[in-house]
């Protein structure tokens, strides 16, 4: 059946069960490959993406679940001001290895940061301890985050 | 792995060799410019190298817009290879990092693979920088020899009046200067310089200072490109049910439910695995949940994780293949003053890389493209080639970045399942694991079981050392010509060649392959498994001796000042002796491999429940030159958190020959709420690299090991940590 979704300001029209999980959608359907997929059942957070703003595991979101809300993906996120400090943060700290849990990454800590621009270490963990990387960049990612957040601070809440 | 320790040690004969030709070739570039054609070592092919001629493997071209493109066979994973090695180049060309430019090894694979080694392409063991640090940097020099010469040559001034920078030839006294884009082509036409003068580590530029690393923009905002990512027109997106036991075929499938699911459009049946081809992943998942597959499960039926423990054990108790003698270890035991023995067992390991493996394949009638990430893309070539049952020349292999390796994507089994499928299929197919197939068929770190025995004179320090294990080769496997006499450099390293001054030694090893259980590479490999249990029983020989743990490796290393020098450091650096509250332990473990000296020491909480915290770890390491800083503290963070996942969760069992373990509620990985602090102290030293992507794997488990034993008495011979152990009794 079709669905019309919103994804980074666009809408797009799809035919595909309505419990197709979002994630799909996005990489096989539309050819959004940059949100990726980990495990299928929301352990890992390598597929997060916002929906209205809040980080959400699309490899367990149904299509027909997401209605008009706005999705977000790292496509676009640079474009948001908390998501471009983050990108700026994550390539000064010079974060990513193989990289590849890296979108999901970074959907969590902008999602964060939008809702709280001054985490403590125990926010950062509670809102990234759902992202699991194998390379183990956990130390990195802390520092990117809380940098990223100084520098918006400086500049004032987006 | 482990195959090449004569890499380096060949790389440095290059320096003036006669054959130094041999492994260098100049040419004029297609499009004009320089091309200059080397050959970096691989595990010892230098010699089938010699006797087969010049086989380049690596291309430098200099384009006439001056932009130098390196061609190199090794593969970024995320150890920060496509960094590390353009800084070798640009360091001795004198252009800016960011004027070099990486590729791809292009899809003529053949001449990437060295075909009397089976293929012996790999990026693995540590070893890209320690086999291309010579050989690339003396490519970099030549290139900006033989510029210089077509500068002064059009100039008609002497070479020695020029000098080269930031990409151009300059002639000081008469202020003229060329760019390098203008001076290539007739460089093309000079002959390569017989010798050439590398700089002094006092006048790198490049080399040891910080850099920023090439492949990260692309990692931040979702453009990079993994080969789960490739859609190549028309691909259509398969999933797979391999047999739940190893060695197990496809006994019935019912596929109508699957059929009729929206978007499936074929099912693929294999001997031993079931496909389902279509439009999204969506629709071939819940296709794969729709089919009734009736296995049958073959020889292995019955296989539980005691089975493989209980015949290492049997195993053991016989004598091995000797690894290492030294002395006379029985009679040194028989005159020792005290007596300490110990079994030790580490379990399976899967690798768990967070892009779960995927390949795509096209076939056609006359040929096969195959897109994947892969460390061994001649093997990768040569498995599709065989599986299709085509010459090696008409398939081409598209390499992609590696959503993490750790020696999963030395095997190319993944490859092979996606040409067998692809052979049902019109167009081209990806073939994308679930998570649970990808844990579930892995090929696994080996289960190893370990016997030790030491005898300690009257001041407690040793002077017999017997260590046997048994477990599987995975070389024997992977490359059989390297498995010699019962014993391959892999299985034993970390195990033999100790730093420690132990007058009576003897290792010996007992091969013992698991019944139908594969067996891999994974992060640090043998060392993963020998640098825990010799770190650990070292640590009991000291606690048997009554003395402090640092304090008795340093009196046995008198002969190993580097290792000392780390040791010290590592010591210093964490406070060591300084007082910890109760249930808190420091530990330590020293280590020579991949090159590389490193000491550890973890520091650790253990809860009145048994739960286990690395609160912080400081690592100290003398790899030799450093050529990216800040790569070698990432891959030590990196290795150490990959260390304590395997420490505190990792294993992989098997219950009626299903490995139990399926996704990562039940194989976990740590995460960020459970990372330690981690300090890393880099000892400077003009010394050759040593390997910096693995070590820090092998080190920390000890280190956590002995911590826990300081912290509570308990000593834990048996990984992963066992926390019902470590309750404190009420």
């Amino acid at each position: 059946m079709a669905f019309s979704i919103k994804i980074n300001g666009n809408t797009h029209s799809v035919d595909v069960d309505g419990d197709t999980p979002l994630l799909w959608v996005l990489r096989d359907v539309l050819g959004m490959t940059g949100t990726k997929f980990g495990c299928g059942v929301a352990l890992c957070g390598a597929c997060t993406v916002h929906v209205d703003g809040v980080a959400a595991r699309s490899c367990i979101t149904p299509v027909d679940s997401v209605g008009t809300s706005q999705i977000t993906t790292i496509e676009a996120i640079g474009a948001t001001p908390v998501g471009g400090r983050i990108q700026k943060a994550w390539l000064e700290r010079d974060v990513p290895q193989c990289g590849y849990c890296q979108s999901g990454q970074i959907m969590s800590a902008a999602a964060l940061l939008a809702s709280n621009p001054h985490p403590t270490d125990s926010d950062i963990d509670n809102a990234m301890s759902g992202n699991i990387c194998r390379c183990g960049t956990y130390l990195r990612i802390r520092e990117a985050i809380k940098e990223a957040a100084q520098s918006l601070g400086q500049g004032g809440r987006p | 792995m482990n195959l090449d320790r004569t890499a380096s040690e060949a790389a440095d004969s290059n320096r003036s060799s006669p054959s130094r030709r041999r492994v260098l070739q100049a040419a004029a570039a297609a499009g004009g410019g320089l091309m200059l054609s080397l050959r970096l070592p691989f595990a010892r092919d230098v010699a089938v190298a010699d006797a087969d001629g010049f086989v380049p493997n690596a291309f430098i071209r200099i384009g006439t817009d001056g932009q130098v493109v390196l061609t190199m066979p090794y593969v970024e994973m995320g150890q920060g290879t496509y960094t590390s090695i353009p800084m070798l180049i640009a360091e001795e060309l004198e252009v800016d990092l960011s004027q070099v430019r990486l590729e791809h090894a292009p899809p003529d694979e053949k001449r990437y693979g060295n075909p009397l080694l089976g293929g012996l392409q790999a990026t693995g063991n540590s070893n890209a920088v320690r086999a291309s640090w010579q050989p690339l940097r003396q490519a970099g020099a030549a290139a900006r020899t033989m510029l210089i010469a077509a500068a002064a040559q059009r100039w008609n001034v002497s070479p020695a009046s020029c000098r080269a920078q930031t990409g151009e030839v300059r002639h000081a006294p008469t202020g003229r200067r060329a760019t390098y884009g203008e001076l290539a082509a007739d460089a093309a036409r000079l002959p390569i310089p017989d010798r050439v003068a590398l700089k002094r580590p006092d006048d790198f530029k490049l080399i040891g200072k910080p850099a920023k690393r090439l492949d990260t923009p692309a990692k931040v905002n979702g453009t990079a490109v993994y080969s789960i990512d490739v859609r190549p027109p028309g691909v259509k997106i398969a999933t797979l049910a391999q047999s739940p036991v190893f060695g197990g075929r496809v006994k019935n499938v019912d596929d109508s439910a699957a059929r009729a699911v929206n978007g499936v459009r074929q099912i693929v049946r294999l001997d031993d695995a079931v496909a389902v081809i279509a439009d999204h992943m969506g629709a071939a998942k819940k296709g794969l949940a729709a089919l009734v597959i009736e296995w049958d499960d073959g020889p292995h039926a019955k296989l539980n994780t005691k089975d493989v423990v209980d015949e290492l054990e049997r195993a053991t108790l016989n004598p091995g293949v000797v690894a290492e003698t030294i002395g006379d270890v029985g009679g040194a035991m028989a005159k020792a003053v005290t007596k300490v023995e110990a079994t030790y067992q580490v379990p399976f390991l899967a690798h768990a890389t967070m892009e779960p493996m995927n390949c795509t394949a096209h076939l056609r009638k006359d040929g096969c493209e195959i897109w994947v990430g892969t460390q061994v893309c001649a093997r990768a070539q040569a498995a599709a080639a065989k599986t299709a049952g085509l010459p090696l020349d008409n398939v081409i292999v598209h390499n992609h970045l590696i959503g993490g390796g750790f020696g999963r994507r030395l095997d190319v089994d993944g490859v092979v399942r996606a040409v067998q499928i692809a052979q049902h299929v019109e167009g081209p197919v990806k073939v994308v694991w679930t998570r649970e197939e990808d844990i579930q068929h892995d090929l696994y770190r080996p289960y190893w079981f370990d016997r030790f025995s030491a005898g300690l004179d009257a001041g407690g320090m040793p002077v017999a050392w017997s260590h046997r294990f048994g477990g599987s080769s995975v070389i024997a496997r992977w490359a059989p010509p390297f498995f010699q006499n019962g014993l391959d450099s892999d299985t034993t390293e970390g195990a033999i060649d100790l730093l420690y001054a132990l007058p009576n030694k003897q290792v010996d090893y007992v091969r013992v392959e698991p019944p139908g259980i594969p067996t891999a590479f994974w992060r640090s490999v043998g060392p993963s498994h020998n640098v825990f249990v010799v770190e650990s029983f070292m640590d009991e020989l000291a606690a048997a001796a009554k003395q402090d743990p640092v304090a008795y490796r340093l009196a046995l290393l008198d002969k190993a000042p580097r290792a000392k020098a780390v040791l010290a450091l590592v010591a210093e650096k964490a406070g060591w002796g300084q007082k910890l509250p109760e249930r808190v332990g420091r530990g330590v473990s020293l280590q020579f491999v991949f090159a590389t000296y490193m000491a550890q020491v973890a520091e650790v909480e253990v809860s009145k429940d048994g739960a286990v915290r690395v609160r912080r770890v400081v690592c100290a390491v003398d790899c030799g030159t450093v050529v990216n800083p800040d790569t070698v503290q990432a891959q030590i963070q990196s290795a150490i958190i990959f260390g304590i996942t395997a420490a505190l969760h990792g294993q992989i069992t098997l219950k009626d020959g299903r490995v139990e373990q399926s996704n990562f509620d039940n194989y976990e990985m740590l995460r960020i709420d459970e990372a330690p602090a981690i300090e890393v102290h880099i000892v400077q030293s003009s010394e050759p690299p040593g390997g910096m992507g693995e070590c820090g794997t092998s080190a920390i488990v000890p280190a956590v090991a002995n911590a826990i034993f300081a912290a509570t008495g308990k000593r834990l011979r048996k990984m992963p940590i066992d926390t019902t152990v470590l309750k404190q009794p009420t």
